[in-house]
């Protein structure tokens, strides 16, 4: 007859809380839940105390007042006497218009220096690893600098354009003016009959993209190759040609002219825009080139000795196999990089360029004195940002992620 | 025999000299080729590629060389230029380094204690030895613990009993676990060895401090965050935040990896909010919003409040690296160390950290080096780092108008700064890589 022996049946002890691995987790969670809301209780308190000494209170009808200082960049209508939500959106737009140039232009950077240092060509891979550890070591700041003190005074005043031997020339065949107070680039002037030219020009995108599915599904079924790049060149560019010629030339260019003492015409591009974005593209362009050499690296050589071996030339090789995976690798930092080049256009502050942390952070702030509804505003769109980015990040990750089963 | 040999036509008995190769594939002419003219494009690249640096070098050169190093302002410096190069010769005017240097260093240290941020470096080398190449005996490691409250004595000055006090703090929980663990038992042993010392520095550290420094007044002048500047300031901050944010962000990637709910929403939140919005909006956060959420008439100092800016922001970037170190581990070494009976904080200090770790090396070591840049940012607040003196002596009428020298000055330091950080990681991943592929 056997005597089962009962378990020890002590009631519960305190000790238990910490060293029962039932419990423990229980308690770490409490202690670190009561823990978190004491410092957030003390943190509101302090604000709330805080608030109350000074007389203020927490309130964003300062958005919607007269803001009374003036903005020299703009993309939409703002004088000042808009608001200072209207100059918030200013300054957001133009944020959003560094970071979507820079990005462009940092991609075009990178590309170059990341494939170029690969290159067996010495004297070029050797460059391009100057230019890259230059561009990573140096903090953005200094470069940024450097690139606004270049544009301000290294370039040529707009009175040295003047008169018959002229000290400075404009470039690009006279289009382009480039002076110590920034850029002068033609505009386009939109005439009658251009609406009919976007229309044609849009209609001739989608042809290119039916035509793609075309010769897509006709390979598939076939095996025959058509000449996807030529034919979409020439739809994207015949069709608008004939079209601008038929209508009579409708979007001309104004160039830039000297008038007095300043340029007229033309687009002018604020040396803090230039300096700003061009560092920055220059900087992020560095980190984007060591992401795409990795990538590159990253794909075994076997993978184009076996596309060799099926007999797909090197263009082909390059295209459905290579890059494909290579940008699997290069994608997510591309990413990255986007977002800390978006972030570090704060910096604007040192070239004195109206980003929105020059008007929503600073101005706006210093003259309605509401810092915590500001810089939560701004935190918030940064945020916000920031998150959109991430996600969709994330999607794309999870389309081109290896499929394991 | 004779005859044998004679019937054959031609044997040869002894070797040929070897002939030299063709010239075009031997030597500098064969390098030349495969290197920089292997085909067109790679010809006109490399044609391109001499034409630019001939245009970078042939700007620059002169202008460096030939640099003016002993003037003792602007105006002065075009004089000698053009008496010694004639008119109009564009020279560096190097002599605002020489002018200016102690303030490009130490800012508005006073001259005389320059020896004391000196020797902190020093012994923040002496410290930081040990743990770098670990050839060095471990015992300078004790040495390395003590280090902080030096360096710190030795910066700011100030009675030497304040740092003394705090590091008395760390002392405690030792003191409790050997002597208390009878007298509390295990439980109230671990309770009292973390709230014992917190309980310490809060309430007691300050007036034990004060009454020692009353009774015996030993220390060294003390000297305001205000006058710290320079490279020396950018130094303190960078490797301050360096030096924090590590562990701190080791200890936020485990939150954000681990099965505790709250804990883990904690971490991510944490981490998503810095990393989502720019060191300089938080830095102008720490300057003019901090004092709204510390209790009503709290006032600390600047520099203090940057250095923990910059800690918490880096240390959110570090947690991502480290998680992404983790989650690169095979779940095998999870479950490795969980069979063999570990729990978890010795799975993680003796299996998982070091392997999570080795892997993110070089993430680590790029925000490190992210974050000494970043130093940068702080002139905006209206701190005195590198750019913030640039400015500062530009603004004075002996150097106005002075841009190229500085900045390519500011810009080697944190160069040389930056690149021997990368240098260090690139030997550390050799050193360690197992080569399991």
């Amino acid at each position: 007859m056997a005597t089962l022996s009962d378990p020890p049946s002590e009631g519960f002890r305190l000790s238990q809380l910490l060293y029962d691995t039932r419990y423990r987790s229980m308690t770490i969670q409490v202690i670190a839940f009561m823990l978190i809301m004491a410092g957030l209780i003390w943190l509101a308190n302090n604000t709330v105390q805080n608030l109350a000494a000074l007389g203020k209170d927490f309130d964003f009808g300062f958005l919607t007042t007269r803001a009374g200082y003036d903005i020299n960049q703009r993309l939409i209508e703002y004088s000042n006497d808009s608001t200072h939500g209207r100059a918030a959106l200013v300054g957001i737009l133009n944020t959003l218009l560094v970071a979507f140039v820079g990005c462009i232009l940092a991609t075009i950077f990178g590309l170059f220096a990341g494939v170029l240092r690969l290159s067996n060509n010495w004297i070029v891979s050797r460059l391009m690893g100057v230019y890259v550890e230059m561009f990573r070591n140096i903090p953005t700041l200094v470069w940024i600098l450097i690139v606004f003190a270049i544009m301000t005074e290294a370039m040529p005043a707009p009175r040295d354009f003047r008169g018959e031997d002229a000290e400075a020339m404009m470039s690009l065949f006279g289009t382009v003016a480039i002076t110590n107070r920034g850029v002068y680039i033609p505009s386009p002037v939109v005439g009658d009959g251009a609406l009919i030219l976007g229309l044609v020009f849009l209609a001739s995108i989608i042809g290119i993209v039916f035509f793609r599915r075309f010769a897509k599904a006709r390979q598939e079924a076939t095996g025959e190759q058509l000449p996807v790049l030529w034919v979409s060149l020439g739809l994207l560019i015949v069709p608008s040609l004939v079209f601008y010629l038929i209508l009579g030339r409708p979007i001309t260019l104004q160039y830039p002219e000297l008038t007095g003492f300043n340029f007229t015409g033309g687009v002018h591009l604020r040396n803090s825009f230039i300096a700003l974005t061009l560092a920055l593209a220059l900087y992020t362009g560095a980190f984007i080139a060591e992401n795409v050499r990795g990538g590159i690296l990253a794909i075994s050589k076997g993978q184009t000795e076996a596309a060799f071996s099926l007999g797909l030339q090197p263009g082909r090789t390059m295209q459905l196999v290579i890059l494909p995976q290579a940008l699997r690798v290069i994608i997510p930092p591309l990413i990255s990089q986007y977002l800390n080049l978006t972030k570090n256009s704060s910096l604007a502050l040192a070239v004195g360029y109206m980003d929105v942390r020059s008007t929503l952070g600073g101005i706006t702030i210093n003259q309605t004195g509401r810092e915590l509804e500001g810089m939560l505003l701004l935190g918030l769109f940064y945020l916000i940002t920031s998150l959109i980015i991430s996600a969709a990040m994330n999607v794309y990750n999870n389309s081109v992620k290896l499929k394991e089963r | 025999m004779a005859d044998i040999n004679a019937s054959r036509a031609f044997v040869r008995k002894e070797m040929l000299p070897e002939k030299t190769p063709p010239v075009a594939e031997a030597g500098a002419l064969k390098w030349l080729r495969e290197n920089l003219f292997s085909s067109v494009l790679n010809t006109i690249l490399t044609i391109l590629s001499v034409f630019v640096i001939y245009w970078i070098l042939s700007h620059v050169t002169g202008w460096v060389v030939f640099g003016i190093w002993d003037a003792g302002s602007l105006s002065e410096c075009r004089e000698l230029r053009d008496a010694r190069y004639g008119e109009g010769v564009s020279v560096a005017c190097w002599s605002v380094l020489t002018d200016r240097w102690d303030q490009l260093m130490f800012g508005f240290y006073p001259s005389e204690l320059y020896w004391r941020p000196i020797l902190a470096l020093l012994v923040f080398f002496v410290a930081i030895a040990p743990v770098l190449f670990d050839s060095l005996p471990r015992k300078m490691l004790l040495f390395s613990l003590a280090a902080p409250f030096i360096c710190y004595w030795l910066l700011w000055g100030g009675m030497i009993w304040g740092p003394l006090a705090v590091a008395a703090g760390f002392a405690l929980p030792v003191l409790v676990s050997r002597f208390g663990a009878g007298l509390l038992g295990p439980l109230g042993t671990t309770v009292a060895a973390v709230i014992l010392p917190v309980l310490y520095w809060l309430f007691a550290a300050g007036p034990i401090a004060g009454a020692l420094g009353s009774v015996l007044p030993i220390g060294i002048t003390f000297i305001e965050s205000n006058d710290f500047g320079g490279f020396m300031l950018a130094f303190i901050i960078g490797i301050t935040g360096i030096l924090l944010s590590l562990p701190l962000g080791v200890l936020l990637a485990l939150g954000r990896q681990s099965d505790l709910f709250i804990i883990n929403k904690f971490c991510v939140f944490f981490i998503e909010v810095i990393r989502g919005v720019p060191l300089i909006v938080w830095l102008f956060t720490a300057s003019i919003l901090l004092n709204y959420f510390l209790p009503p008439g709290t006032n600390f100092d600047l520099m203090l409040r940057v250095i923990i800016m910059v800690t918490l922001f880096a240390s959110a970037y570090i947690a991502e690296v480290v998680r992404g170190g983790l989650a690169a581990l095979p779940r095998g070494q999870y479950e490795g160390a969980d069979s063999l009976g570990l729990d978890y904080a010795q799975s993680m200090r003796l299996i998982i950290l070091p392997q999570a770790l080795k892997i993110s090396i070089p993430g680590i070591v790029n925000t490190f080096i992210g974050l000494f840049k970043d130093t940068t940012l702080v002139v905006f607040i209206g701190l005195l780092d590198p750019i913030g003196l640039s400015n500062a002596i530009r603004a004075t009428t002996d150097w106005n108008g002075i841009y190229w020298e500085l900045f390519i000055f500011i810009g080697l330091c944190f160069f040389v700064c930056c690149y021997s950080m990368s240098k260090y990681s690139q030997y550390l991943e050799r050193k360690l890589r197992r080569d399991h592929r």
